[in-house]
């Protein structure tokens, strides 16, 4: 599975949807993940592909990991892996 | 029923280790947040907390009480040392055995549960000490009070996270005002800062990496202390009648469920458990002059909180002060309510507003009298303290000058 498609499918289980319903565009509010979903999500990524994710709940946009859409929170995990892994 | 009044205080935490210390540091605004030091530091993403520093156990408790003290259990005695030495109360016939204990905790003993599971886990030793469950469990610190003073009536130990040590002293208080004993001990301590303590904490990713800063529009989340505060509560009339000092009055209390959601706070929860406390003690809302508040720091919580003040008070939200000390002492968790207790005494005994320091920027969500960064002098005839568990369980007590 690419980076996308293990991304989409941890999103998709914690939103309880289909794979398919699960868009780069779509942010966490349109799948219905609330902050504790979010951080439960934040979780599950960092456990698959080993990788610390900055995230602070209490102000997530102040947090140095864009997760406005499923699209920037892919983007933000290749740039971490890039720097945790290299 | 009967009246029931504060006639000795105790603590040990990171401001001081008594309550004299304590205060003084409250009131000068000191930090007692800072770099945390135990085993494996290093591999938590948090590294800040409200550590209890230059207490050492050995010296002050025998080798036998060391294998059966966890260190929440020693912060427990030492600051019930303090409050029942300030009394002036001895435990014998009819008074020990009416008199008990009733103590909050959310965790109980965490570094004995941390220490054993590395040694059976990590070390890979399959044998441990032959106290680690006596050692650890909830109700030690209670039990150990029990016994160090003879108190023989009804003692227990209440958990309830965050607001566990408001609701032991809530139950202290109906013992005593409803005349089943002339004295309780009552109060709450925690000791979560260790490895596994703060690991767990960190999951939820609501912890702050720099400082903690209730009500500030640049709060980044909370910041855990230790310690403990431990108190005398004790029948008016009996009081007096031993021309006992009155630290102040403890005049009512509420409790409310959420019935919500498992972390987020409720506006309407915190507002029922205020607004229950006063209609308890028979109190004006217009008579109510500070609120010491739950002031986590968190997103959430600060602007739930504020919301449900100004839902309760009204226009007089305007006018009173609402500080959060647990930008001093950090956030006790169970020991949290009655550490903070010590702030309300302060206000009503001595005239002195304990301020919320780290206060830097305001916000419009949380547009109240926070007392920032410098404590104030003030005239103050009845005080709330707040607390607002995780799990949506609320408690809140109101304390009137004496």
């Amino acid at each position: 599975m690419s980076t996308q498609e293990q991304v989409i499918a941890i999103i998709a289980e914690q939103a309880m949807l289909e794979p398919a319903d699960v868009t780069l565009e779509s942010t966490p509010e349109d799948l219905g993940i609330d902050s504790l979903g979010l951080v439960e999500s934040i979780f599950a990524i960092e456990e698959a592909f080993d990788i610390n994710i900055p995230f602070n709940a209490n102000d997530p946009a102040a947090s140095d990991f864009d997760i406005s859409s499923v699209g920037t929170i892919i983007a933000g995990i290749e740039r971490l892996r890039a720097e945790q892994q290299g | 029923m009967k009246r029931v009044v504060v006639t000795g205080a105790g603590t040990i935490n990171a401001l001081g280790h008594s309550v004299p210390a304590t205060l003084a540091a409250m009131q000068e605004g000191t930090c007692g947040i800072g770099q945390l030091e135990f085993r494996d530091v290093e591999r938590l993403q948090i590294q800040i907390g409200g550590q209890v520093r230059g207490f050492e156990a050995e010296g002050r408790y025998n080798r036998q009480q060391m294998s059966l003290y966890d260190r929440f259990t020693q912060f427990t005695l030492a600051a019930a040392r303090e409050a029942i030495e300030q009394s002036g109360l001895t435990f014998s016939g009819d008074l020990a055995a009416r008199s008990g204990v009733v103590l909050g905790t959310a965790g109980g003993g965490v570094s004995t549960w941390d220490d054993n599971y590395r040694a059976v886990y990590e070390e890979g030793k399959n044998r441990v000490h032959p106290f680690v469950v006596p050692k650890l469990m909830n109700n030690a610190a209670a039990s150990h009070v029990s016994i160090e003073w003879n108190l023989k009536g009804p003692s227990f130990t209440v958990s309830t996270a965050c607001a566990s040590s408001n609701h032991a002293m809530a139950q202290a208080f109906a013992m005593v005002r409803s005349g089943m004993a002339p004295v309780m001990v009552t109060g709450g301590s925690e000791s979560m800062l260790c490895f596994g303590g703060v690991k767990a904490w960190e999951g939820l990713r609501v912890m702050s990496r720099d400082a903690c800063r209730p009500f500030s529009a640049n709060r980044n989340g909370m910041v855990q202390g230790e310690g403990a505060g431990i108190f005398v509560f004790e029948e008016y009339e009996h009081a007096r009648a031993r021309g006992a000092e009155i630290l102040c009055e403890v005049a009512g209390f509420a409790m409310s469920s959420d019935a919500a959601d498992i972390v987020m706070p409720s506006k309407s929860g915190a507002a029922r458990a205020m607004a229950g406390a006063l209609q308890d003690g028979g109190i004006d809302p217009s008579e109510v002059g500070y609120i010491n508040a739950h002031g986590t720091g968190t997103a959430a919580n600060d602007k739930t909180e504020c919301a449900a003040v100004a839902d309760v008070f009204g226009p007089h939200a305007d006018s009173l002060m609402i500080s959060s000390t647990k930008s001093m002492h950090g956030h006790l968790i169970g020991g949290t309510g009655a550490v903070e207790l010590l702030a309300c005494i302060m206000a009503l005994r001595d005239g002195i507003i304990a301020p919320t320091i780290g206060y830097e920027e305001p916000d419009p969500e949380c547009a109240l009298d926070v007392v920032p960064n410098e404590a104030r002098a003030a005239k103050v005839k009845v005080a709330l303290s707040n607390a607002f568990a995780f799990g949506g369980m609320n408690a809140v007590l109101a304390l009137r000058a004496v």
